[in-house]
């Protein structure tokens, strides 16, 4: 059974008398341990997908399985349960809290999930050392650079050991140097066996997953998977081919 | 692969406590970042329950006196029974009315059960000399020994007379320290307590002998006022000439109830009656020089000019006051020339005072409160529509509605409780303040169930203020507030 299961997804808008179709009856299996990423230019409808993956939003229609449990059913608070247990977000603006530290950056999600104060420490600076951050602990994330803060995102991301990670333009705000080190810190995490998801606009960051599918006008429009022509993804590199188009 | 519980109950319920207790500490630091706004909001919080605090103390501060003065004058219990002129109907019988005489003290005592202490009171107008120096006190009567009792009085000096002093109708009288004041000197202006026990008084101009004096009764206030002067005027007087400043020229101002019972002359009444002569004729009080005059002497037994009788309990005033009429009803041949005055229409008064001072107070302090939780609710409106954000990331992070309910409310109630007790603390001060031009002698005071309510209020407040601004945070969509800017 894939980790992420959706069945003929659609997200309908009502402006006024139109009707604006973001997502268009999309189908899209996710399996556990997978680098995946979400391609699609801005309005393609790729950040709806994700924010319904990432249960932020519901379908308008369709079905999501996310883990086992049927997600379009859940109640308000059952959803905000799955987003601190089972999902990490790594957004393009950090999102980090600027009035706490690093560390109660990263300590946030474990205070919803009831981890005592001891436990939530410890666990916080485990992640931190993990992005190579445990030095930075006490600093404000203003006195951070933009791949730092990224890197305390991502340890916050981590930190409640979800089932899966989205990385919305992980990249976009930081220079290309930075940007090569916070895609690699992801392939790394791929090669531990995290459930990746990266969303972007740009192919050549989703060059770095070896499955990817574009959304254009709200619909798959192709899927490009080196898995199955038999490149281990562990590679990391190699030339695209153009697997399967609907 | 399968789906883990979403919420175990037990484990929610931890939760929600470790939750509150991190969200007291972010509202803690969500104040201090703003310290300066933080305060402005909790001002009208510290008005509001300052203001409930003191205005309570001033109430609790006036009842108090009012309560003490009522004692001082004999207490819930005491009945007065004063002639009266008689009912329209009656006026023809008012040559065979006999007044209250000492007969009705006897017909009461018998069939009477409720009247548990009788004081007879004969009045008589007395001119007091001694020294060389006169005074008329305002209040010089003969009384049997138990008069002591009824007016709650209290002998500092000497003794009470007692019925043996009354039976042989001896010249000894009682008197209050304002008649010490005024022919021997207060203690204030000779510098020590002079006790007259053992003087000659002139009372009319009959000789008698002072056995005793009651003590100095005051207020409270009073009381400490006159203490710390004391302590402070340990200084020798200027030398010179001491003129006399008037009527009560240096007295300290003084509750006019007790410095009237002060000005108190006790004789016995069997003196009175065979001295003086006093209950040999009346006037009727209320029927004026109109009529009722009646020589003693053609209706047999002195009469008294009242006849003070305490009752058994406040709860049955109604019925005494019952038996004590059938009783005089039957002595007096059915002539209505009494009436009765109970302390209870002055209580009332002073109950309705107190009832419209402690309303119209609480009001005012309501509506501080009331303004200081709009306050509360408006700084929370801004702070939210800042930190849409912040909830948009905290939600994304796992936040549930109820947390981001909980969190707002509980930076809400942790100003109103910072201001509470900020509120607290300030209305002390502004009881000094408040007392220290206070327009009446009654020391304000501070009653922990009222610092217990102002508090509960300010809590209140703090609750009712942000709930609006909470639930508007709670509902706000987190993918819209995280895209805001």
């Amino acid at each position: 059974m894939p980790l992420v299961e959706l069945r003929n997804v659609s997200k309908i808008y009502r402006l006024g008398e139109e009707e604006i179709r973001a997502l268009d009856d999309i189908s899209l299996d996710i399996g556990e341990g997978e680098f995946i990423s979400i391609i699609g230019p801005s309005g393609s409808g790729k950040s709806t997908l994700m924010h319904i993956l990432g249960c932020l939003d519901s379908p308008s229609k369709g079905t999501i399985r996310l883990d086992g449990v049927m997600i379009e059913k859940a109640s308000a608070r059952q959803l905000a349960t799955i987003r601190n247990r089972k999902i990490g977000f790594v957004f393009q603006f950090f999102n980090l809290l600027p009035k706490l530290n690093v560390v109660q950056n990263v300590e946030l999600p474990m205070i919803y999930s009831g981890v005592s104060g001891k436990e939530r420490r410890q666990r916080a600076l485990a992640a931190l050392d993990a992005v190579d951050l445990a030095n930075r602990a006490k600093h404000r994330p203003s006195q951070l650079s933009g791949g730092q803060q990224q890197r305390v995102a991502i340890a916050r991301a981590l930190v409640n050991s979800p089932r899966i990670v989205f990385a919305d333009e992980p990249t976009g705000n930081l220079d290309s140097h930075t940007g090569d080190a916070i895609l690699s810190l992801f392939r790394k995490l791929s090669q531990e066996g995290r459930t990746i998801v990266l969303v972007t606009h740009d192919p050549e960051i989703a060059a770095v997953t070896p499955r990817r599918i574009e959304i254009r006008d709200g619909k798959i429009a192709t899927k490009i998977d080196l898995t199955l022509a038999g490149m281990d993804r562990r590679s990391g590199s190699g030339e695209a081919a153009v697997v399967a188009q609907p | 692969m399968s789906a883990g519980p979403l919420a175990a109950s037990p484990e929610a319920l931890r939760h929600s406590w470790a939750q509150l207790g991190i969200s007291i500490l972010a509202g803690m630091r969500e104040i201090w970042s703003h310290k300066f706004r933080s305060l402005l909001t909790m001002l009208g919080i510290i008005l509001g329950v300052s203001s409930l605090v003191a205005m309570s103390a001033l109430v609790a501060g006036m009842e108090k006196g009012a309560k003490e003065a009522l004692v001082a004058i004999g207490g819930l219990e005491k009945v007065s029974i004063t002639p009266q002129g008689l009912p329209v109907e009656q006026r023809h019988l008012s040559d065979q009315a006999v007044g209250i005489t000492i007969n009705d003290v006897e017909a009461l005592r018998q069939s009477a059960p409720l009247v548990t202490l009788f004081s007879p009171e004969m009045r008589m107008p007395a001119t007091l000399s001694a020294k060389g120096k006169t005074f008329r006190p305002w209040n010089c009567m003969g009384v049997w020994p138990a008069a002591l009792e009824m007016n709650e009085h209290v002998v500092e000096y000497g003794r009470m007379f007692n019925e043996l002093d009354d039976e042989i109708a001896r010249n000894v009288c009682v008197i209050g320290t304002a008649t010490r004041d005024e022919l021997w000197g207060a203690p204030e202006k000779v510098g020590q307590e002079i006790n007259p026990v053992g003087e000659t008084i002139f009372i009319n101009g009959v000789p008698f002998t002072i056995i005793g004096m009651f003590k100095h009764y005051e207020s409270e206030e009073e009381r400490k006022e006159r203490l710390l002067a004391q302590s402070k005027a340990a200084q020798p007087q200027a030398g010179g000439v001491v003129r006399n400043q008037g009527w009560g020229g240096s007295k300290r101002r003084s509750n006019f109830v007790f410095y009237l019972k002060n000005a108190t002359v006790y004789l016995p009444l069997n003196t009175v009656w065979m001295k003086f002569r006093a209950g040999a004729s009346q006037f009727s009080i209320s029927s004026g020089g109109g009529g009722s005059r009646t020589i003693s002497g053609t209706t047999g037994d002195p009469r008294l000019s009242g006849l003070s009788v305490k009752i058994a309990t406040v709860d049955k005033l109604s019925e005494s006051l019952q038996q004590i009429h059938n009783v005089l009803m039957h002595t007096h041949k059915g002539i209505e020339d009494f009436s009765f005055f109970t302390q209870e229409d002055w209580a009332d008064q002073i109950n309705t005072f107190i009832h419209n001072a402690r309303l119209s107070g609480s009001l005012i302090a309501g509506i501080s409160l009331l303004v200081g939780g709009i306050g509360i609710m408006n700084i929370m409106l801004a702070s939210i529509s800042e930190r849409v954000r912040e909830i948009g990331i905290r939600k994304s992070v796992g936040a549930a509605t109820s947390d981001i309910f909980t969190q707002i409310l509980v930076e809400s109630v942790v100003i109103a409780i910072l201001g509470g007790l900020t509120g607290l603390a300030t209305s002390f001060a502004l009881v000094n303040l408040i007392s220290s031009f206070s327009p009446t002698d009654n020391a304000p005071i501070i009653k922990i169930t009222a610092l217990a309510i102002a508090f509960a209020f300010s809590v209140l407040v703090g609750v009712v203020a942000g709930i609006f601004p909470a639930i508007k945070a709670a509902r706000l969509n987190p993918i819209q507030a995280l895209r805001y800017e």
